[in-house]
């Protein structure tokens, strides 16, 4: 079986600070990591992988996602791509999906593609579907459980109501969430394959892509507008250690509730 | 190549709505929030362009569901007619909703909607990128506010975006339709007293795309306690200041009181003291209740972006520099196992327990 997980380089949240006064972060001198959720994609491809498989990494981005995708390698990725171009730069969900079916349709396509539910800084959790779709193949999302059955994969989807288990034969598109496993860690292979192992890059001519199909251009969404709402809010404050100061804290969450009609 | 014509399709006075049935085999709450949304639009448009426009909501639902909605209902909100397309394993097969629905479109007597929207759902979050990748069009995910532009007739649609700290507004200038999910219970829902009944038809999936891949084999719905915490009043989380996983038990306790849910910070559910279905962050669920306590969470950037939107938010900690307090409305420094247990005292008291 082949397998192929889609990876994006995003800005890491945690070194992110957050402007007191606009709410908005700042991203200056924060570093970059694997979107978490895809390094699930990749462990839940490692966890089901058998002799003869193979483990595809493809990510778009800057030059520097390069980094990204050796990190997949030392955590057990066979190859990596990256597609990489400044006509790449700027593109919606949909734009996006379009450079990465273009990789996928030169690489040949897997049995299996596997990515994370949505990127912690984009969030949209659009792009895995719509590669499924310009790729023509089912696609399933929040998926929390991932075995290899006969014929296929059995999987389970985590929805608003309830557990989902779905069966599907080969090729499908699914998206994981964060409880499907535990994040990998590297292993010495991986880690001497990550120095030596070269990232394949493919360009907007390597894929024949042409001006106007990928990026901003071919974008059909436009950011018109940013706005900072205020987040930061002036709490009353109060010192619980002191019990007088504590008995006012909970008297003003009982007058809470009651302004909302709680209690 | 390039096709400069590429999803430039010829749009109809039409505002579409994605539906859903609900787990009971109602419609979904979200249909009349989003109807009613629709009708707003397309009065909009109305005024723009002095042409009226229709309110169709696209409803596909199973065939064992199906003669359980009762479809016409949307016109309560509404919207002049419901397409219900019935089919076997159709809802969750979502790669054959998403092309159903794009044919749908396509093979529109006037052309495609100008407008198709859907709830930011599990279901609409697959379906509608797929149903938009076929369309060639854009789609705007987990909007929090959709207006017509009185200038342009565009559709504006706003959404929380880098980690919720900004709103951007995206419009989808040339391309049709202008497609977006909106998150669940951001739009009012009708009166309880409003009337009207919407025209139901029925559409025939063709021949190619009755084909199913994706075989259900079960479905476990989850116990009140465990459900999602985006429907609730009050949402109760607690993290890592809790010290012990029994302490979720306090948060229970106070939550049942309330008829609140139950939250947890990331690395409560890493450390596996609660279930994922309960983290809220932007790695979980972002919710907006109208009171957010959080008790021993310090505040990670992720988590704050997931609430910032609660009406009230009261955080509980020791560290008087938790970065919670710099977003809450009332900040309460102090331990939470004394802090929680009085609470729930006077609550009890209240209540006459």
């Amino acid at each position: 079986m082949r397998v192929t997980i889609l990876m994006k380089q995003v800005p890491d949240t945690d070194e992110v600070k957050m402007d007191p006064e606009s709410g908005a972060m700042i991203r200056d001198g924060a570093g970059v990591i694997v979107n978490p959720l895809d390094l699930n994609a990749l462990e839940a491809a490692m966890a089901i992988r058998s002799d003869g498989d193979s483990v595809s990494v493809v990510s778009m981005g800057p030059q520097r996602a390069e980094e990204s995708l050796r990190e997949c390698l030392a955590l057990g990725a066979d190859d990596a791509v990256l597609a990489t171009d400044r006509m790449f730069a700027g593109g919606d969900s949909w734009a996006t999906a379009k450079v990465l079916v273009a990789v996928i349709e030169k690489m040949g396509r897997p049995d299996l593609i596997i990515t994370g539910e949505k990127a912690t800084d984009g969030e949209t959790g659009q792009v895995g579907p719509e590669v499924a779709a310009l790729l023509g193949i089912p696609v399933a999302t929040r998926v929390t459980r991932l075995e290899r059955v006969s014929g296929g994969i059995e999987f389970d989807c985590t929805l608003e109501d309830g557990i989902l288990t779905q069966r599907s034969s080969l090729p499908i598109l699914v998206t994981v969430q964060s409880d499907i496993n535990a994040l990998p860690l590297p292993t010495l292979g991986g880690k001497k394959r990550a120095y030596t192992e070269e990232i394949k890059i493919e360009t907007a001519s390597s894929l024949g892509l042409g001006q106007g199909e990928t990026g901003l251009g071919a974008s059909p969404t436009r950011v018109v507008k940013i706005e900072t709402p205020k987040v930061t809010r002036d709490a009353e404050k109060f010192m619980a250690s002191r019990p007088d100061e504590l008995e006012s804290a909970v008297e003003r969450i009982m007058q809470i509730l009651s302004d909302n009609a709680i209690l | 190549m390039i096709d400069a014509n590429r999803g430039k399709n010829i749009a109809a006075n039409e505002v579409w709505v994605l539906g859903e049935g609900s787990i009971d085999g109602g419609l979904s709450d979200t249909v009349f929030e989003l109807s009613l949304r629709a009708r707003s639009l397309a009065d909009a448009l109305e005024n723009y362009s002095g042409e009226r426009h229709t309110v169709s909501v696209i409803l596909p639902l199973d065939s064992g569901t199906a003669d359980l909605a009762r479809p016409e209902e949307a016109g309560r909100a509404g919207a002049d007619r419901v397409v219900v397309i019935k089919s076997e394993g159709l809802v969750f097969d979502r790669a054959a909703c998403g092309k159903t629905i794009a044919h749908m479109a396509k093979s529109s007597p006037n052309g495609v909607p100008k407008i198709f929207i859907a709830s930011a759902t599990a279901f609409g979050r697959s379906v509608m990128p797929y149903a938009a990748a076929l369309l060639e069009t854009g789609l705007t995910a987990d909007c929090t506010g959709l207006e017509i532009d009185p200038k342009s007739g565009l559709l504006l649609q706003t959404r929380p975006a880098i980690g919720g700290n900004i709103m951007a507004t995206i419009k989808t200038p040339n391309h049709r339709p202008q497609m977006a999910t909106v998150r669940p219970g951001t739009f009012p829902m009708p009166r309880p007293d409003a009337r009207g009944h919407a025209k139901v038809s029925e559409f025939a999936i063709p021949e190619h795309l009755s084909a199913r891949t994706v075989e259900t084999v079960a479905f476990s719905p989850y116990s009140r306690e465990e459900g999602t915490l985006k429907d609730r009043d009050v949402v109760i989380s607690a993290g890592r200041g809790l010290r012990r996983p029994e302490g979720f038990k306090l948060i229970a306790r106070l939550a049942s009181l309330l008829g609140a849910g139950v939250g947890a910070s990331r690395p409560a559910v890493e450390m596996k003291w609660i279930g994922y279905p309960h983290q809220v962050g932007l790695s979980g669920q972002t919710i907006s209740p109208k009171v957010y306590i959080a008790a021993g969470i310090s505040g990670s950037v992720q988590h704050l972006a997931g609430i910032q939107t609660s009406g009230t938010i009261i955080a509980i900690n020791r560290d008087p520099e938790a970065r919670i307090f710099g977003v809450s409305d009332v900040a309460i420094c102090g331990d939470l196992y004394e802090a929680l247990p009085k609470l729930i005292e006077r609550i009890e008291a209240k209540m006459g327990r």
